[in-house]
């Protein structure tokens, strides 16, 4: 029997020939992520071991990109064990250079990895042909500690994509159209797949999109072909594939979607669930209070131009605040570069470090009693974005632009 | 016997314990703010032994640790749902705090209600009537019985 992507990269970790869904496996991690949200939990947890050692220390990368810069003294307090921790062990770490899972595809994911990260949205790794998956700080701890985990194998749901977006829509609009259709737990302890000709026409910005908010969906990983788009950007950064694996002709998937993307417009997701959604003109008129451009989701360059090419020439709506927060030090330096900063500036938006933001509901930006975000974020649950009673929307960064112009919601064909 | 307290579908990682939280230096300070924007009397009442009682996919959404570790730093016994989103029910497991698939009970049962819970066999009883739950794959349950994962590194 054929197996799939998933199967393929488990079984190589597993050190075995071939591995089924339904199997548990031991295998072996390639590398594992952990951030602010919960690495002071895992060093106090480590600390008391009985015989606490690091299996591997090259394989550790430790990100503070959630309260970044730091926002209170408690925070203070557990961003300080982190980074004195990761000094004197010589784990390799960022601070302020970004949202982890962008500084992930920039400088280590490689196609083929297993690679364990304590955040949910570790699953956009599959956007290299990885398997990246979220997982808490006693499962991070026990792969540093011993090098290895378990795995079951999830089963794998096929979407096959054809065509091609249409001007103003972007693959935001498409993974938030089939977590519509499937559900919030619709991927529940499975592998999402994405395949078919409808894949060259998305570039690495859009994939990275797709498969970081499969998660929304239940996923336990989500997975891409390596593909010369894919090759073309391992290169650029300088690395070299463990694996590229495609799935087999006789694979068993769970489900099959077959997708044409020239039937996607832009989405919108209403409050308080990411499978709650809608065509962004049924939202057309809702007043906002904030637009969030960033996240490990939409932070990239590509959001940012196509952000920068629906403000260019407009201002922001006076009872709005617009923040723009590139999702990485090297995206920030590349719209720096382009100009895109000036024009974000000069429409009044306020422009921020590289970090989670708003995203996440526990940084700068949270929003107060009865207010509404629109946002380019991963989730719009109750209160994610700050006051438990708060609205979050979700939508692309062109739709995020437009309604930071119009003080409602708007799709980016209304800004003339 | 333990005190049922009972929640709806799709109940995210978020609203067990909120991001503002989580960098607090230790659970124990956490753990006062759990649930606090569905239940924000959860904290205050719950008391060891009670039970967590919700519909589908409970759990879903961030892969914070900090949810299953709030309710089992406050007691709670364990948490009986339709169904779990995976990295929840991966990381109570991890900590031991059991987490139990049964389709019958949350349909059945009221908030407040009194409930006793088997856990070796699998058997919840609320007003003199039994629920089956589904037991835990084999593993998985001995990862449980151990006391978490993190047991079988201090041997």
């Amino acid at each position: 029997m054929g197996m799939t992507i998933a199967e393929k990269i488990i079984a190589l970790a597993a050190g075995v020939d071939s591995v089924k869904a339904g199997d548990i496996h031991t295998v072996e991690l390639d590398r594992l992520l952990s951030n602010d949200g919960t690495t002071h939990l895992t060093i106090d947890m480590y600390n008391n071991l009985k015989n606490p050692k690091i299996a591997d220390v090259s394989k550790l990368v430790w990100v503070i990109d959630h309260n970044v810069p730091c926002d209170s003294v408690k925070t203070a307090a557990s961003h300080k064990k982190m980074r004195d921790f990761a000094k004197e062990n010589g784990i390799k770490f960022y601070e302020g250079k970004g949202v982890c899972h962008q500084i992930m595809m920039e400088n280590h994911v490689r196609p083929g990895e297993l690679i364990f990260g304590a955040d949910s949205h570790t699953c956009a790794y599959g956007a290299l042909g990885a398997f990246g998956t979220g997982v808490g700080c006693t499962d991070y701890l026990y792969g540093m500690v011993t090098g290895h985990s378990w795995v079951l194998v999830p089963e794998t749901i096929r979407f096959n994509l054809t065509g091609k977006l249409n001007p103003g829509v972007t693959a935001r609009d498409l993974i938030l159209t089939i977590i519509g259709k499937i559900g919030a737990n619709g991927a529940n302890y499975k592998a999402m797949e994405f395949a078919g000709e409808g894949m060259k026409t998305l570039n690495m910005s859009d994939r990275i999109s797709i498969c970081n908010l499969c998660v929304e969906a239940g996923a336990k990983t989500a997975l891409m072909e390596v593909d010369d788009i894919a090759m073309d950007y391992l290169k650029e950064h300088g690395r070299t594939p463990k694996a590229c694996f495609s799935s087999d002709a006789d694979a068993v998937f769970a489900a099959t979607y077959n997708i044409d993307m020239s039937t996607i417009v832009p989405i919108v997701a209403k409050p308080h669930f990411v499978d709650n959604v809608v065509p962004a003109t049924e939202c057309s008129g809702m007043r906002i209070d904030e637009a969030f451009l960033g996240s490990c989701n939409n932070g990239r360059i590509e959001d940012l131009r196509l952000a920068a090419s629906v403000i260019k020439g407009h201002k922001i709506a006076p009872t709005v605040r617009f923040l723009v927060v590139p999702a990485s030090q090297a995206v920030y330096e590349q719209a720096l570069s382009e100009g895109l900063i000036d024009i974000f500036m000069e429409a009044g938006a306020i422009v921020m470090n590289p970090n989670c933001s708003v995203c996440w509901g526990s940084c700068q930006g949270v929003i107060g009693e009865g207010e509404t975000l629109i946002s380019t974020g991963t989730r719009n649950f109750k209160g994610r974005a700050g006051h438990k009673d708060s609205f979050v929307y979700l939508a692309s960064s062109a739709t995020v632009a437009a309604s930071a112009i119009k003080g409602c919601i708007a799709t980016a064909d209304e800004i003339k | 016997m333990g005190k049922i307290f009972k929640f709806n579908n799709d109940v995210d990682t978020d609203q067990i314990i909120a991001s503002q939280y989580l960098l607090y230096p230790t659970v124990d300070e956490m753990k006062s703010h759990a649930f606090e924007s569905l239940n924000s009397d959860f904290a205050s009442s719950v008391k060891p032994g009670d039970f967590v009682v919700a519909c589908e996919n409970f759990g879903c959404g961030s892969s914070r640790e900090q949810a299953p570790a709030v309710l089992k730093a406050l007691g709670v016994k364990a948490v009986i749902a339709k169904s779990f989103a995976r990295i929840f029910y991966r990381n109570s497991i991890n900590i031991g705090l059991p987490v139990i698939v049964c389709k019958d009970l949350y349909d059945a049962v009221e908030d407040g209600q009194e409930m006793e819970l088997s856990l070796t066999e699998g058997i919840a009883k609320v007003n003199g009537k039994e629920y089956t739950c589904t037991k835990l794959p084999e593993y998985m349950q001995g990862i449980l019985d151990q006391g978490g994962l993190i047991a079988s590194l201090n041997k």
